[in-house]
């Protein structure tokens, strides 16, 4: 296994993504919540740049114990990126595809040392 | 610039690129040699709205024109039905929606349009060789209240894409151009007017309106379609404020019911009148509405017709049968159930009735590898539905000899 240098830890601000690209490789890198995750960057529906849109909260809905529906909100743990191309959503902490779970992006191990980062290949 | 994402956060993106944003569309074009196979691509888009000023002034009526002009002025309401298409990106998820009017194109005298130019980087990065344009809010010009602005739209719309855009492709861009539907001697007009033009294959109708299909006015705009060898496509699109959709509270609701919707309500009136008996050397393509809903509608009309043959009396065969005689644009194609999907390929003759369509830019396009990786598949059937059936329906010649050898070989080489 090959570790690719990502950059320095410091320079991450919480939120931020960057996209490794290593011959036929490419990983995106997230700083979300003080931790990192490193997932493959081909989208398991068409090949779209996974790691490359947007990073959103979970869309959830508030069901009542009544089950009535009082609409939607931004779940206030789960973070969420989206493959650009078409929508396909991935868990960040899992890289599970949110609308099927059985299907999961590929991680990549996030390696810190001193302050800079790197991707196990 | 900035993407709002949830609870209003700002996200600091670059400006769109589509050739970057498609990066990983040429890398499969590539390993898969798109480059020798002829791809077609039966159904892309632009957004006429933002070169709307490029094309009001071919609208010949005086009124009219002025009429258009002045809502074109800021905060003034759009012309053209709204079939509520905001939410198509999903809170800007689809990137290529809020940053589209960032991307930079060549704007200089003398260089090709905006659209061309979007258009060519996104044929290059998918290997795409000839593309069919399609505007898109002009897709619910049916929805227009009054007639003469329908037939105005499509006339000016018309005269641009073939004087300006269609001419600027480099021969890549072909179309099928807007009948005035709601008009048949407007449609016998355009038909005159525009069938012979360069880049013209045949004429659409959009999809989402009321008038019947069988209505005896158009006998005779499909009898000049027929005469003329050119073909006729229906085009559908979404309609919220149809009745029917009115309870659908989400635009993922009307999207998947919409489309569908408007080209079986053709269909059904199409064979359930016999107009594939009455025109039966008429090319009829079928467009933006995934496939599954044809195995449904087949099975729907055979059923239909076996026990109340009395209400088919111009039908010689089943309604299946003329189906499976006619064509489908495979976008959006539904491809999580394989066995489901390969079902429906054998019951329309995929290998010989089936055209990619790839439906870019708009949310969710399909690459050509969505066809090409297809495991039940041959190779001619991946070479027919990719650009061969198209190279013979349009008479479109291939672009290098790679691609003419593959052409000749699986039967698709027409000379043109």
């Amino acid at each position: 296994m090959a570790e690719k240098l990502v950059g320095k830890a410091s320079e991450f601000k919480d939120g931020d993504r960057r996209i490794v690209i290593a011959g036929e490789k490419e990983v995106g890198v997230f700083k979300n919540k003080g931790e990192f995750f490193a997932y493959s960057n081909y989208c398991l529906h068409q090949g779209g740049p996974a790691c490359e849109g947007l990073t959103i909260a979970k869309v959830e809905e508030r069901i009542m114990p009544d089950l009535t529906s009082r609409g939607l909100y931004f779940s206030d743990t789960d973070m969420l990126f989206v493959c650009p191309w078409h929508g396909y959503e991935y868990d960040m902490k899992t890289g599970e595809c949110v609308s099927n779970r059985k299907l999961r992006l590929r991680r990549y191990e996030v390696v810190q040392k001193g302050d800079e980062l790197y991707v196990d290949l | 610039m900035e993407l709002v994402a949830e609870r209003g956060r700002r996200v600091s993106v670059e400006e769109l690129n589509t050739s970057r944003l498609l990066a990983h569309a040429r890398k499969q074009a590539v390993k898969r040699n798109f480059d020798d196979m002829m791809i077609v691509d039966v159904d892309a888009h632009h957004y006429e709205n933002e070169c709307m000023d490029e094309f009001i002034p071919f609208i010949e009526n005086d009124v009219i024109r002025q009429l258009v002009m002045a809502s074109r002025a800021k905060g003034r309401g759009s012309v053209i039905p709204s079939v509520a298409v905001h939410f198509q990106d999903m809170g800007g998820r689809i990137t290529r929606y809020p940053l589209r009017s960032s991307e930079k194109t060549d704007n200089s005298e003398g260089a090709k349009g905006r659209d061309v130019q979007l258009g060519h980087r996104w044929m290059d990065a998918m290997s795409v060789d000839y593309s069919c344009l399609f505007p898109t809010l002009m897709l619910a010009i049916g929805l227009h209240p009054e007639v003469d602005m329908e037939v105005e739209l499509c006339w000016a719309y018309n005269r641009w894409l073939t004087e300006k855009a269609l001419i600027e492709g480099d021969g890549r861009f072909y179309s099928m151009l807007a009948l005035p539907f709601a008009d048949p001697e407007a449609s016998m007009r355009t038909i005159e007017e525009f069938g012979d033009r360069k880049h013209v294959t045949g004429f659409l109708v959009t999809s989402v309106r009321s008038q019947p299909v069988h209505n005896n006015a158009n006998m005779k705009v499909f009898r000049a379609l027929e005469e003329r060898g050119l073909v006729l496509s229906f085009h559908s699109a979404i309609n919220p404020m149809e009745p029917v959709f009115k309870s659908l509270n989400r635009f993922a609701s009307v999207h998947a019911l919409g489309f569908p919707f408007y080209n079986i309500i053709h269909m059904t009136n199409w064979i359930t009148n016999g107009l594939s008996e009455r025109f039966p050397k008429l090319p009829v393509i079928w467009i933006e509405g995934g496939l599954a809903w044809v195995p449904f509608l087949m099975q729907r009309l055979d059923h239909q017709y076996m026990l109340r043959r009395s209400e088919y009396p111009t039908l010689k065969r089943m309604p299946s049968d003329y189906m499976r005689d006619m064509f489908y644009a495979s976008q959006p194609m539904e491809q999580d159930d394989k066995i489901a999907l390969e079902n429906t390929f054998r019951m329309i003759n995929a290998e010989t009735q089936l055209l990619y369509a790839s439906d870019y830019p708009h949310w969710d396009f399909d690459l050509p590898s969505a066809i090409y990786d297809l495991p039940f598949l041959s190779e001619k059937a991946k070479h027919n539905i990719l650009g061969g059936n198209s190279a013979r329906l349009f008479k479109l010649p291939p672009r290098n000899e790679a691609q003419k050898q593959n052409l000749i070989k699986y039967g698709n080489y027409t000379a043109a």
